[in-house]
């Protein structure tokens, strides 16, 4: 799927949610369940300290993909952090690079996008951004 | 007793909604709210007598000017200075730190020794590491014990005719210690050394005497206090202010100026170069008055009852920890609850419409002492209630109750 319908349908699913109680319960649950990285790559050379969480990012091609793994120190960032993955992880380097992230703000999980929370995703979807352009320029 | 309902309708913030529920603002240790009387004293300024201070002889600049000069005496009042040009007007407590760091690059040489404690915020650390950096001057720290408080003989020992200053916070932000500062200005006076005590967190709380405690410098904000933010006090002993280079040229700072030589004007117009915030002083002048007006012992009194309310309301949840157990603390309640992350208590709390600061503080070290990514700290201030306290003690549970 390319990143604007898988973006699509995550705007879908979080239409069935009520109220936030049952988004964050549902990120919560995302952030518990998913193996999201090797342990071998969290290291401090993948951290992204924010003040409030770490998140950890690994990066690597497969074919002509990247592919995102990544993962927090605090469980609301590492949902949200799953749902970026679902979104950005196994595309193409230019489709990453031309993406937005707007569909956030859609399922209402804006304030954990603000620069002011310091948890770390704001840097994050930078660095995404940052491994798609080397890639794609490698691929130049 | 205090009124606590008359004063809550001081501070119109108090009936906003957040997220659809009842703010309850619970970090008041970053800023606290502003009453109306602040609000007026500043709308009333903008209104009639905006105007820049200290040079124009049109009425309205030397209405601005008075109005200034009485809000310096006001906090000369406040703090019992013995001069009022012992009182700087800064942008708050980092601006404070700042002047007196940078200053001290005159007076210091490589292998002089300055000491700091274990518990500050990072403004009372960084400029004086790069103190050290300008002069070869060497940094130690007073170490603290679990329940937060300073270890009194590790700071004897630290002590000795190579020290030149010694800087601490009266009152921690991170943990609400109270330090023993008394203690410590004797003791550093006694080595010759001069002392800065950093008291951002602990005016809201006390009413310091700067002569009775003998202390050199003594900083704080008035975002704290009731005030505007970006208006904050550097007290300084004149001798040690006069000693002091200036630390920013410009305009008001000056007595003569000539391409040859300048020539720089007396206290305290020596450290407040350029157009200073006219407005945020004279509405720093109101915020004491307001303060005063409930009295600082009522304050504390009450304070002390919602940080023993509080404790004990959260350390009936299982697995809370409080990270700063001092015998003399102030209603700073910092903790985290076992395996969860204080980001998302923060997070799920703040959708309760609770207002807690979560995060390092500020105060790192702190953090790495205890070994924690940070803390959720509840702050409270003499507006706030029990029955507040009980709405943060549910959204904690059913925080907990999601993350677990």
């Amino acid at each position: 799927m390319s990143i604007r319908e898988l973006q699509e349908e995550i705007i879908d699913e979080f239409a069935m949610f009520d109220d936030w109680m049952q988004r964050y319960e549902y990120m919560i649950e995302l952030g518990k369940s998913l193996p999201l990285i090797d342990e071998k790559y969290k290291i401090d050379g993948n951290i992204i300290k924010g003040c409030q969480s770490k998140v950890w990012v690994h990066a690597e091609m497969n074919a002509d993909n990247i592919v995102f793994t990544a993962d927090s120190d605090a469980i609301i960032t590492k949902g949200i952090i799953a749902i970026l993955i679902r979104v950005f992880s196994n595309q193409h380097p230019q489709d990453i690079i031309d993406a937005n992230t707007d569909f956030i703000d859609e399922i209402g999980l804006k304030e954990h996008l603000s620069p002011t929370r310091a948890n770390g995703l704001v840097s994050m979807i930078k660095q995404l951004k940052m491994y798609a352009i080397a890639y794609q320029t490698q691929i130049n | 007793m205090l009124d606590i309902q008359k004063i809550r309708a001081d501070f119109p913030i108090l009936e906003r909604t957040v997220n659809g529920k009842p703010l309850v603002y619970f970090d008041n240790a970053a800023t606290s709210q502003t009453p109306t009387v602040v609000i007026d004293t500043i709308v009333d300024y903008y209104t009639k007598y905006n105007a820049n201070i200290h040079r124009g002889v049109h009425t309205l600049s030397q209405e601005a000017t008075d109005a200034y000069e009485l809000a310096r005496k006001k906090v000369q009042s406040h703090f019992n200075a013995k001069h009022s040009h012992e009182i700087i007007l800064t942008s708050g407590t980092t601006h404070s730190i700042n002047i007196v760091a940078t200053g001290f690059s005159a007076l210091l040489e490589a292998g002089d020794e300055i000491i700091v404690s274990a518990m500050e915020h990072h403004s009372n650390i960084v400029p004086w590491q790069m103190l050290c950096e300008r002069t070869g001057a060497i940094l130690k720290v007073i170490p603290m014990n679990q329940d937060g408080e300073l270890l009194m003989d590790a700071y004897d020992a630290l002590l000795s005719s190579k020290t030149k200053l010694v800087f601490t916070n009266h009152i921690s932000n991170a943990l609400g210690t109270i330090n023993p500062i008394e203690e410590i200005i004797t003791k550093a006076h006694q080595h010759g050394a001069v002392v800065l005590i950093d008291g951002a967190q602990a005016c809201p709380h006390v009413k310091p005497d700067v002569q009775a405690l003998d202390v050199d410098f003594y900083v704080a904000s008035a975002h704290k206090l009731c005030g505007p933010t970006g208006v904050g006090l550097l007290y300084g002993k004149e001798e040690w202010l006069n000693k002091l280079p200036p630390y920013q040229g410009g305009g008001e700072m000056i007595d003569q100026v000539t391409f040859e030589k300048t020539t720089y004007a007396g206290l305290p117009h020596k450290f407040e170069a350029g157009t200073p915030n006219i407005c945020g002083g004279i509405a720093f002048g109101a915020a004491l008055d307001y303060m005063n007006a409930i009295g600082f012992d009522e304050i504390a009194a009450y304070e002390n009852e919602l940080l023993a309310y509080g404790t004990q309301k959260l350390l009936e949840i299982e697995g809370l920890k409080i990270y700063g157990t001092a015998k003399q603390k102030t209603s700073v309640i910092s903790f985290n609850i076992e395996n969860i992350h204080p980001y998302d208590i923060g997070s799920i709390v703040d959708k309760l419409g609770v207002a807690v600061r979560t995060g390092h503080h500020c105060a790192q070290p702190i953090m790495d002492f205890y070994n924690i990514p940070g803390t959720v700290r509840a702050s409270f201030a003499f507006y706030n209630t029990k029955e507040e306290i009980d709405i943060l003690v549910e959204a904690v549970k059913k925080a907990k109750m999601m993350l677990s």
